[in-house]
């Protein structure tokens, strides 16, 4: 009997702790925000992201019965956000070759020697003096590192920082973006080149 | 030897691998491919920290701007709160 007592008081406690509730009332002032700046460093257009926040608070009203409360309601309410900036990933980067692909293709068509594939004289890397893991960074480099970073084709915007930001699986990836195994490693490696770059570039 | 002339001068192959090997685990030919590369090219070793630097920093971008003083007007705030109202009277 006791143990039972024990059990049930051991639930009540869960449930009251995991059940998290959504207050829509308190949407805006709470978390419109962080959605925006979530949506803002992702997409870099500021009417777009704008829409977005609308978008994903409307959405989320029709979805409020599937709301378990496993999660908080920011947590819940980012997870719709993001799979709307990935249709915005996908819209942009779809059909054929985009031109910004092509461009950013040039841009390091002399990167390496054609036959051996060693770097090129003009190309050889300097240090920029971010090679310490340590390094924090300072709103100077923030800002070069903000520029270089829109200068990439959408499609490599989106497969980076699917990857490296939000750490999703490559085979979701692929699957989201519609882009091979193969092509998910050379936009990978296509996109760090021209960002590295672009700092190089920048910074020094 | 010819093969390792091959591996010793690609650096484009070299960087390919760098930028797999932060995702993935390499095949033993491409951990063998990439050592023996980075064993003789000063200028990849540096790509390989600079690389891994880079990604790092881009955390703190996307992470920083996110709690950081970025925020919407108010005017858009007060429609978009009025608009919620309404949907959720219609309920």
């Amino acid at each position: 009997m006791q143990l039972l007592n024990a059990l049930n008081a051991v639930s009540a406690f869960f449930s009251l702790n995991m059940e998290h509730q959504l207050k829509p009332h308190q949407w805006v002032n709470a978390h419109a925000d962080y959605l925006y700046a979530y949506a803002i460093t992702r997409i870099n257009d500021e009417e777009q992201a704008k829409d977005l926040v609308q978008e994903t608070f409307l959405a989320a009203l029709e979805k409020t019965a599937g709301f378990e409360g496993k999660s908080t309601e920011r947590t819940w309410l980012t997870a719709i956000l993001k799979n709307k900036i990935i249709d915005i990933y996908r819209r942009k980067s779809s059909g054929l070759k985009n031109t910004d692909v092509i461009k950013a293709e040039e841009e390091q068509s002399d990167f390496f020697d054609e036959t051996t594939g060693h770097w090129n004289e003009g190309h050889l890397l300097v240090e920029f003096g971010i090679e310490n893991k340590d390094h924090l960074i300072n709103k100077e480099f923030e800002q070069v590192l903000q520029k270089c970073m829109q200068k990439l084709p959408a499609l490599w915007m989106a497969v980076f920082t699917m990857k490296h930001i939000e750490d999703q699986s490559t085979d979701m990836i692929c699957a989201e973006l519609k882009v091979t195994a193969s092509n998910f490693w050379v936009i990978i490696h296509r996109a760090k080149l021209n960002l590295r770059a672009c700092l190089q570039k920048n910074w020094i | 030897m010819n093969n390792l002339n091959k591996i010793l001068n690609n650096c484009k192959q070299a960087t390919f691998l760098i930028e797999k090997k932060s995702i993935r685990r390499l095949t033993f030919r491409e951990t063998i491919e990439l050592r023996i590369h980075l064993y003789g090219c000063s200028f990849c070793k540096l790509y390989g920290k600079q690389s891994r630097a880079i990604n790092h920093m881009v955390r703190q971008l996307f992470h920083s701007t996110t709690q950081s003083n970025i925020r919407l007007d108010d005017h858009f705030k007060r429609d978009l709160q009025e608009r919620i109202e309404t949907e959720l009277n219609k309920n």
